[in-house]
């Protein structure tokens, strides 16, 4: 039934919490409420945007998906399967079906191994294939994230930054995966890499019929890799929209202030900006009522009470915003 | 003298560094002059050398394996090359002063803050310690850390990343720098951390005219806040404009490159704009301009495959190197040129 509607996962009121040790009997005194009661979609092919700034919660939320962190409450169902509560043969098919590409190019690769085997580990693992079979498909996947057979001798050191996302984009593409988890790919690169690397894994989506779950705090390349966009603040979604809809009426004031936050690449648009005050306050202790209040300039009355829930707007744009001001 | 608008002026500085491997020429005949009260942007990739040409500003370049082999350091009509290590811990810290990228390792965490402003205060400014303490207290006020008396004697374990870098900055200017060499200052913390740090180095420019010397990969960043803009590339600086006319117009075809391929607020396009390839290593430099196998006329230039340009004017505060520049080729040059592989109609910028 799943699979016809368009939704490839489904994410319902995920919520990830950390427990607080303290003492002697390492009793749990409270909890850090890193991803609190978050939901979204998303379709076939497409690519949700998850921002936020660090300690938000994004990569939680992604690592929870995969049961990288046991969750503790919600549903995430991928095609028919609910993830969280899928037995380990399940979860066995569940993992060829999703990979993550990782932020850092240099701690994520063994240096100990050969590009082969780190890129045809996984293929080794879930299929069984080993040898001459296994090097070929290797040999293929580099050379369709732009690598050449050659390398597949040479070790991790020996490559460039740009090279080693490469690598690892090869690497989480070898078992042709449904959905791929890309957690902040281009954040530790060069500029001038950074667009190779967003242009490949546009290219590959089209050629592997990918859905991406993107990760990212910069908005900008956000902005140029998703169809959708949520924005979480302290282990929240905030606002969830369509990418053009969002950009073009961006309605919670956290989004505003991240977006007036980006420095634009043009000296002639220089302007007198919207600086948010403050930071962001600690997830074991968020403040009470709607999350953002200690740093929004509309706050008032039952901003600082009542949650706000995440309602759509605007009529029938899929707009989705959590704040009482709007 | 006196009125000269320039504060630092670097001449032909090249510093290499010798690694087991061979010898790494970090920095190549840099030159570059920063006005007084203004905001000087060195803009680059990593590795490209503008960290070692700020440390080599400070003196502060690692020797051995560094050394600054070349090239002259002007501040205040005095070259910095030339002074004792006296003289120079004199100014370093007190008229130069410096913040670093992680504000999490330039700390010491074993000590307060407090204690290590105040130690930066008095390695150069006659105070009593409790005179010091109390500036320090002032200072962290004046960075915008909330409850500064209670901060001050607090560890830097204790902060934020934000609050750190807000604490680095305090420590810089306690002691009035007329230049502060700030390097990838907000590149660890978030955008709207960054702008805060940003919109507080530009209060504290306004209040006591310092010169900044802002070292960054972020174009937007440069766009927003520097008054004139050098480009590095492998090692040397490639292009010098004011911020408004690089952007505008820029002439060295990586810039040009840099400029088309950062992703923006706003656009719709399918594919971003390229630069093929990956940045070199010191080691492993290509022969005649370093950006050819990567520039869209010199992969196929005999000329860019052999002869290195230097850094030349082209226009009022403008240089660059790239003999395809518009203005940059001279006639004898071109004459050369032409007897030597043929005619040739090129010109890089759009512009």
């Amino acid at each position: 039934m799943e699979s016809t509607n368009g939704y490839l996962l489904k994410v319902e009121d995920l919520k990830t919490y950390f427990p607080i040790r303290k003492g002697l009997l390492r009793r749990t005194v409270g909890y850090v409420r890193a991803v609190d009661g978050v939901s979204f979609d998303v379709r076939r092919g497409r690519t949700l945007g998850l921002v936020g700034e660090s300690g938000c919660g994004k990569t939680t939320v992604a690592r929870t998906i995969v049961r990288l962190i046991p969750a503790t409450a919600g549903r995430v169902s991928f095609e028919k399967t609910d993830i969280l509560r899928a037995d380990k043969k399940q979860m066995r098919n569940i993992r060829s079906n999703i990979s993550l590409i990782f932020q850092d190019p240099f701690g994520s690769l063994n240096p100990r191994m050969t590009v082969g085997n780190i890129v045809g580990e996984p293929l080794k693992v879930h299929k069984r294939i080993t040898g001459t079979e296994l090097m070929g498909r290797v040999g293929d996947i580099l050379s369709r994230v732009g690598l050449s057979r050659d390398h597949i001798n040479r070790y991790p050191h020996e490559f460039s930054g740009g090279q080693r996302q490469r690598i690892g984009i090869a690497r989480a593409l070898i078992l042709e995966p449904k959905l791929v988890v890309c957690d902040e790919p281009v954040s530790a690169l060069d500029v001038s890499i950074q667009s190779q690397i967003l242009n490949l894994l546009k290219d590959l989506q089209g050629e592997f019929e990918l859905t991406y779950l993107f990760i990212a705090h910069d908005l900008a390349v956000v902005e140029f890799s998703c169809d959708a966009v949520a924005v979480m603040y302290l282990g929240k979604i905030v606002e969830r929209a369509p990418a053009d809809e969002l950009y073009r009426n961006p309605l919670h004031p956290y989004t505003i202030a991240l977006m007036s936050a980006i420095p634009r690449v043009d000296p002639s648009q220089r302007r007198a900006r919207a600086v948010l005050g403050g930071e962001v306050p600690s997830a074991s202790n968020p403040p009470k009522g709607c999350r953002f209040h200690t740093r929004c300039p509309l706050a008032e009355g039952e901003c600082f009470e009542q949650t706000p829930p995440l309602e759509e707007k605007d009529g029938g744009k899929g707009h989705f915003v959590a704040c009482w001001k709007r | 003298m006196k009125e000269d608008k320039t504060l630092l002026r670097v001449e032909g500085l090249s510093t290499h560094f010798m690694t087991e491997d061979g010898l790494a020429k970090a920095v190549q005949e840099v030159s570059l002059e920063i006005n007084s009260g203004e905001t000087f942007a060195l803009v680059g990739e990593s590795g490209c050398g503008k960290s070692v040409t700020a440390l080599s500003i400070m003196r502060l370049v690692p020797d051995p394996p560094g050394k600054i082999v070349a090239g002259k350091i002007m501040f205040r009509g005095r070259n910095l090359l030339e002074l004792s290590d006296r003289q120079m811990r004199r100014i370093r810290g007190n008229r130069i002063a410096m913040i670093f990228q992680e504000p999490m390792t330039s700390l010491n965490p074993v000590y307060t803050v407090g204690n290590q402003i105040v130690e930066a205060i008095r390695l150069h400014q006659k105070r009593s310690e409790s005179e010091a303490w109390a500036l320090a207290t002032e200072m962290l006020g004046t960075v915008g850390i909330p409850d500064p008396e209670q901060r001050v004697t607090e560890y830097p374990h204790q902060m934020s990343g934000g609050m750190r870098q807000r604490v680095m900055v305090a420590m810089a200017v306690s002691c009035n720098p007329t230049l502060l060499i700030a390097d990838e200052p907000t590149t660890a913390l978030d955008v709207t951390i960054q702008a805060q740090i940003l919109d507080l180095l530009d209060g504290l420019q306004k209040q006591n005219g310092m010169s900044i010397l802002l070292i960054t990969h972020d174009l937007g960043i440069v766009a927003e806040r520097a008054e004139d803009v050098a480009v590095m590339y492998a090692s040397r600086i490639v292009e010098v404009a004011d911020c408004e006319t690089l952007f505008a117009e820029p002439l060295h075809p990586y810039t040009e490159g840099l400029l088309k391929s950062v992703p923006r607020l706003g656009f719709a396009g399918e594919r971003l704009y390229t630069i093929p390839g990956t940045v070199p290593e010191p080691l492993g430099f290509p022969s005649g301009c370093k950006f050819h196998p990567r520039c869209p006329i010199g992969a196929g230039d005999k000329r860019c495959q052999n002869d290195e340009p230097q850094l030349r004017q082209v226009g009022d505060g403008r240089c660059v190197a790239c003999w395809y520049a518009r203005g940059y080729e001279t006639e004898a040059e071109r004459n050369e040129y032409e007897s030597k592989y043929g005619k040739h109609e090129r010109i890089s910028s759009q512009g």
